[in-house]
């Protein structure tokens, strides 16, 4: 599952979105008729959202996690590593090399939001 | 030493790849420079006084004598400024302080407290040209900076040391994996440090650390961790707190998953000085223990993905077999070699004292662990030329396999030497300068590159640290001394260890000036200095011409009031802090003036 880029915010089922503050607890919020849920780096260097991706999915929630604020192409692939599955670019990036970016490592040490299994264990299957 | 296979090595090539990338968007204009920096930082770049400084990782502080080499190519081919900038920053430093600067210099490594090594002077457009020539010896600047999990730092005795319980390196390369490039943990609040020891003593200084790990058999024998969290020095110096008592081993990367999860989530984002761990930890207390333990039973029953299997640490652990010494010396042999060292060091004192000094016991023996001393007159402490690099290579691949230590005091150590081999180890290496028998003694002090070249630092370690050593040379003197840990940092970050040194010198600024805060009776946690805490301040600040004068003082006071065979820790902690304060006090004479 490849981390969908958006250059804007436009889109129609916003009225299913669950804004998430950075704050909030991921491990208890409601998220019953949510399809989307939206979290922010309010700068990009603030990286409590990873964390609250990663819990989310973790949860088992399927929907699309988005990620807003001060988004940058060179975080991305923390981004979708650490659970969101699109990310609404900050103005002025360049989301073709964006995606490029994405796909630069054949693979990681530590499992993830997406591949739960580190490498020592996918070597040891 | 850990074989890096063929993944690792990829992976090291990719990171210099992307950050190729990353710096050609930079210099192009098309990455701004503040988007850049945690990039940079995050592969060991920083941009400092005159020029960028690079630090590159040496986990738990393992270096091969090929990588050694590449350092040493990195001093001489790039580790160089323009005349023009060296001109400049030489021009610029003499007009610091009232004395004149010394003569910065070029073309040299240095050994940090936290195992790594860095260089001062590369350019940054050389900067991916230098990420390619580490990588092709799968050396690197991952996470050496930023505010995400760096190096993992251990014992330089880590694997050989005869009180060791557990050889902690297997453990420390799986964490080193486990650490790198996770995603989750690339923005923490403040940068986070994990040290590791599987050693009865503590020489990695583990308390200081924002995780520190002891490797530790329970009473049923098997092998977990004790883990304490919430260490740290800078502005409010903290030792860590047990978090836990014992933790199977295979569990501590879902445990430590937790604590830096919590961490990420909970630690302060408002204020720069008060985001490390030690402040949660010292704010929110067991409300942040019981978190932490909540998350990892969700990390458990949720799959617990990174329980590590046995077969991931027997291959791990393959690599860190100790070599057999050859031939094997029979037990006659080996009296015979011991004897003959005795009598040639009864002949020769020089030979005794680095024998005493700089040669340790080792967990075989029939081998010893030698340090090479990187502190002496001319150059700063843990300054090391592309000469010098080169000729510890040369004297690894002789006499220790191919192997190198880089050690916390900033020195190097040859841990696989043969007893048979010290006499000619000590003539090689005392013609490289590596021999001065100061391991542990005042002038084997830790200092940071301060003022000469930090951006960040209020004031100069260097001159400081030549004042020092230029003042107490004699060796009679400083055997006399015994062993005392003497730490400089050049700013409240704490590069230099300040704290936790018996004697701890800080750089402060005030007025545009260079002030010296002295701390006495600080320890780092080891067997010599007793339990982890920081040193009380004296009193106001120094003047930097008063700073050698208050050492001096201070060791009179010492040399006055100790009693047979006491260290000078001992003695402080026996006689009392005010004693030494008043002497210390008593020796200013510019600040006494300006008070008076």
């Amino acid at each position: 599952m490849s981390l969908n880029i958006l250059t804007s915010h436009t889109d129609a089922d916003s009225a299913h979105a669950l804004n998430l503050p950075n704050d909030a607890d991921a491990h208890s919020v409601a998220l019953d008729g949510v399809t989307r849920i939206d979290l922010t780096f309010p700068k990009f260097t603030d990286g409590r959202a990873f964390s609250q991706a990663f819990v989310l999915r973790r949860r088992g929630f399927a929907g699309d996690i988005r990620a807003h604020g001060d988004v940058l192409i060179d975080q991305l692939l923390q981004m979708q590593r650490s659970g969101f599955s699109s990310a609404v670019l900050r103005e002025g990036q360049d989301a073709a090399h964006g995606a490029k970016l994405l796909t630069h490592y054949n693979g990681f040490y530590q499992g993830d939001a997406v591949n739960a299994e580190p490498l020592f264990k996918k070597a040891a299957a | 030493m850990y074989q890096y296979t063929e993944f690792d090595q990829q992976f090291i090539q990719a990171r210099a790849a992307q950050y190729r990338d990353q710096l050609t968007r930079n210099l192009a204009g098309s990455l701004a420079d503040d988007e850049f920096r945690p990039l940079r930082l995050q592969n060991g770049w920083y941009i400092q006084r005159y020029a960028p400084m690079l630090r590159v990782a040496v986990p738990y502080g393992e270096l091969n004598s090929a990588q050694l080499r590449v350092l040493a190519q990195i001093a001489q081919d790039y580790d160089t400024p323009s005349p023009e900038l060296l001109a400049t920053a030489q021009a610029t430093q003499d007009k610091i302080g009232h004395a004149p600067a010394p003569k910065l210099t070029t073309n040299y490594g240095h050994f940090t407290t936290r195992q790594n090594v860095q260089f001062n002077w590369i350019p940054l457009d050389k900067s991916a040209d230098v990420m390619d020539l580490l990588a092709s010896v799968n050396l690197h600047g991952i996470q050496t900076s930023g505010n995400c999990i760096r190096n993992i730092t251990s014992d330089e005795l880590v694997g050989i040391a005869v009180d060791e319980e557990i050889d902690a390196r297997p453990y420390a390369e799986v964490l080193r994996q486990w650490s790198t490039l996770h995603p989750e943990f690339a923005y923490l609040p403040r940068k986070f440090k994990i040290a590791i020891t599987g050693a009865r003593e503590d020489r990695a200084a583990i308390l200081w650390h924002d995780i520190g790990l002891r490797l530790i058999h329970n009473d049923a024998g098997d092998v977990g961790f004790r883990v304490f969290v919430g260490g740290g020095m800078g502005r409010t110096p903290v030792i860590g707190t047990q978090i836990r008592e014992f933790l199977p081993w295979n569990q501590i990367i879902n445990y430590l998953e937790a604590v830096v999860r919590v961490y990420n989530g909970w630690g302060r984002r408002d204020n720069i000085y008060k985001a490390r761990i030690k402040i949660l930890v010292k704010a929110e207390g067991q409300r942040y223990f019981d978190e932490v333990e909540a998350e990892y039973q969700r990390i458990l029953t949720s799959g617990a993905h990174h329980t590590i299997p046995q077969a991931e640490l027997d291959r791990v652990s393959a690599c860190f077999v100790a070599p057999q010494a050859k031939p094997a010396l029979s037990s006659a042999d080996q009296a015979k070699i011991e004897a003959d060292l005795q009598a040639a060091a009864a002949q020769n004192p020089e030979l005794g004292r680095w024998l005493q000094q700089n040669v340790h016991a080792h967990k075989n023996p029939q081998l010893r662990a030698v340090s090479l001393s990187f502190k002496r007159l001319g150059l700063a402490p843990g300054d090391a030329t592309a000469e010098q690099l080169n000729a510890a290579a040369q004297l690894a691949d002789t006499y220790s396999l191919g192997e190198v230590r880089v050690s916390h005091d900033q020195n190097l150590l040859l841990p696989w030497v043969s007893i048979d081999q010290l006499q000619n180890l000590w003539r090689d290496a005392r013609a490289a300068g590596f021999a001065r028998p100061n391991l542990r003694l005042l002038s084997d002090m830790i200092a940071c590159p301060g003022g000469d070249y930090c951006a960040l630092a209020n004031a100069r370690s260097i001159p400081v640290a030549a004042a020092i050593t230029e003042r107490f040379q004699d060796l009679d003197e400083l055997f006399d001394l015994g062993e005392i840990d003497l730490h400089i940092s050049g700013c409240i970050n704490s590069c230099g260890h300040h704290h936790s040194g018996h004697i701890g010198i800080l750089g402060v600024d005030k007025d545009g000036q260079e002030w010296y805060q002295v701390t006495l009776g600080g320890s780092d946690g080891s067997a010599l200095s007793g339990a982890a805490k920081p040193g009380k301040v004296v009193g106001p600040s120094f003047a930097a011409d008063e700073v050698v004068d208050v050492i001096e003082a201070v060791l009179d006071v010492y040399k006055d009031q100790r009693q047979p065979s006491e260290t000078f820790i001992d003695a402080l902690q026996r006689v009392g802090f005010d004693a030494f304060k008043t002497a210390a006090n008593a020796a200013r004479h510019t600040t006494a003036r300006a008070a008076a």
